[in-house]
């Protein structure tokens, strides 16, 4: 461990700005990139499940 | 008669016709040529220092404009359908509608070039690299461009679209066509970036026409 | 070799589907373990950059995204040039599933370059070799996301994806010489991310480290959003039907 105090690890020799604006984002954007894969997922499966059963219930009252 | 040969014929005769939209390049090269030292600065030494790019740049982005009208109208009558499905060699017949749309978008800017670097105090010699540059150039940026409206043939927002694909592969001969005339001005002699230019432009010569003719059975299929 | 069959399966979207589904999470844990120990390295462990300060610490993202924007690329051209010449489905699919993480690490390599150069450099952007060709990189992503985006038909939009895609690939390296030529003549500065201070052991480590976790995160994305495509193709099979209505129908 190098830092000896936790403001030291965060100011980071006075460029805390930049790194932990690099780390931030790139962590920001990875997080972002997940949800919105799964949010896509789920509703590509909603979507074709209700595609499904509306047609599903037009094969029952043609 | 020979089908590629028709086909220079046909397009040239066609664009003959419609003088217009061989004029919209040459006449967009001359005002974006004239906003950027109203933009910038009157001197003529800012102007010599930026002629070159400037030049270059409107150069390209005329050629680049005028490729929406290579495929556009034969494919809408037709005409291209028939030419995937010749017995011609499809690359051969691509190769001859960008030779035949070279000559009425390209070349006129390369003939305009050496009036509008005038506007830019170029001297002699400067002005000679320029336009051999700009004759090595835009046949490759037409090439390279042919790719792109082939690749988005009848797409929505085709226009905008084309621009985004083709400016990054233009890079290369951006950098030594303009480069070549800032070599020249700086002394430094302008062979080595006229030498490759001219190598890109027999790599685009060979593979062009063979890639563009892919990307159009790819959009008629 | 006996193996040959049995893998060529997997070139129907319905097994990948399931392999895919079977392998982002263990490639996922993976990825968060060496990314884990990889920032562990690079922020508590690593010392400081005698010439650099604590600033340098951000190779850590910068120099992972770089690698990464370029061999997902490498990767999409290779994918391209399977799916055109033996027109498999799949190939289009994982170029799809490919780009956007590709375009996102290009961007985080041009902002963690930004923010890089600021305190180094003093200016927020330099037009040298390697920022201006990643810079021209992120356009190719954003040209191929585009275009398969504006096209309506799945199959063509593959194919001239990949046509793209490939014609792009060719095209970096001419690019990438044609900047440097560009940027040694005009005396830029030339920047580099390990010049001028010595690698220290334990910085090489994490950098690496982080490369593959980068590495393995992208790919986790990419097998989880072509499930996602192979579904949406795919919907009118009966496996398809099947996997969305695992109780059977009516």
């Amino acid at each position: 461990m190098i830092w000896s105090s936790f403001s030291e690890f965060i100011s980071m020799g006075g460029y805390g700005l930049y790194v932990w604006g690099s780390f931030g984002v790139t962590a920001l954007l990875m997080i972002m990139e997940v949800l919105q894969a799964a949010r896509q997922h789920k509703s590509m499966r909603d979507s074709l499940r209700i595609q499904a059963a509306s047609q599903e219930a037009e094969e029952d009252w043609p | 008669m020979n089908p590629y040969i028709a086909v220079i014929h046909r397009d040239l005769l066609l664009a003959l016709r419609r003088k217009n939209e061989a004029m919209t390049s040459v006449i967009f090269f001359v005002v974006v040529a004239a906003l950027f030292p109203l933009g910038i600065s009157p001197e003529m030494s800012t102007l010599r220092l930026i002629a070159p790019g400037v030049l270059w740049i409107g150069a390209l982005l005329a050629s680049m404009l005028s490729l929406g009208r290579l495929f556009a109208g034969d494919h809408q009558d037709g005409t291209l359908e028939q030419m995937v499905l010749s017995s011609a060699s499809l690359p051969g017949l691509v190769g001859a509608k960008i030779l035949a749309h070279w000559l009425m978008s390209g070349l006129p800017l390369v003939l305009m070039a050496p009036i509008l670097a005038l506007q830019f105090d170029l001297n002699a010699q400067d002005i000679e690299v320029l336009t051999t540059s700009l004759l090595l150039g835009t046949p490759l940026l037409s090439l390279i461009g042919a790719v792109g409206a082939a690749l988005t043939l009848g797409v929505r927002g085709a226009d905008v679209l084309l621009s985004l694909l083709v400016l990054p592969l233009y890079v290369p001969a951006l950098v030594f066509g303009a480069g070549a005339v800032q070599a020249q001005a700086a002394g430094l002699g302008a062979s080595a970036h006229l030498s490759l230019l001219a190598a890109m432009l027999l790599v685009a010569v060979v593979f062009g026409p063979w890639a563009c003719a892919a990307a159009l059975r790819i959009a008629l299929e | 070799m006996k193996l040959h069959p049995n893998l060529f399966r997997f070139a129907a979207p319905q097994a990948f589907y399931g392999l895919a589904g079977r392998l982002w999470p263990v490639l996922a844990f993976l990825a968060t373990l060496l990314g884990a120990w990889g920032l562990w390295l690079g922020l508590f462990v690593a010392p400081t950059d005698f010439q650099q300060g604590q600033a340098y610490r951000i190779i850590f993202v910068h120099v992972p995204a770089s690698w990464m924007s370029m061999i997902i690329y490498l990767a999409m051209a290779f994918w391209a040039l399977l799916g055109l010449t033996f027109n498999t489905r799949l190939s289009g699919m994982m170029n799809l599933a490919l780009a956007p993480t590709g375009a996102m690490f290009a961007f985080l390599s041009l902002w963690s370059g930004a923010l890089w150069g600021k305190p180094m450099w003093g200016t927020w952007w330099v037009w040298d070799a390697r920022l201006t060709s990643e810079l021209i990189l992120f356009f190719l992503y954003l040209g191929f996301m585009g275009l398969t985006a504006a096209i309506d038909d799945p199959r063509r939009a593959d194919k001239a994806g990949g046509l793209l895609a490939l014609v792009g690939a060719i095209n970096v390296p001419i690019i990438y010489f044609s900047v440097r030529w560009w940027n040694t003549l005009h005396q830029g500065s030339s920047v580099s991310v390990t010049k001028g201070s010595s690698m220290e052991p334990t910085m090489l480590w994490a950098m690496l480290l982080m490369a593959i976790a980068f590495w393995l995160y992208a790919i986790v994305m990419a097998l989880y959003r072509i499930r996602t495509i192979i579904l949406g193709r795919e919907q009118h099979t009966h496996w398809a039907k099947l996997e969305l209505h695992p109780e059977g129908f009516a």
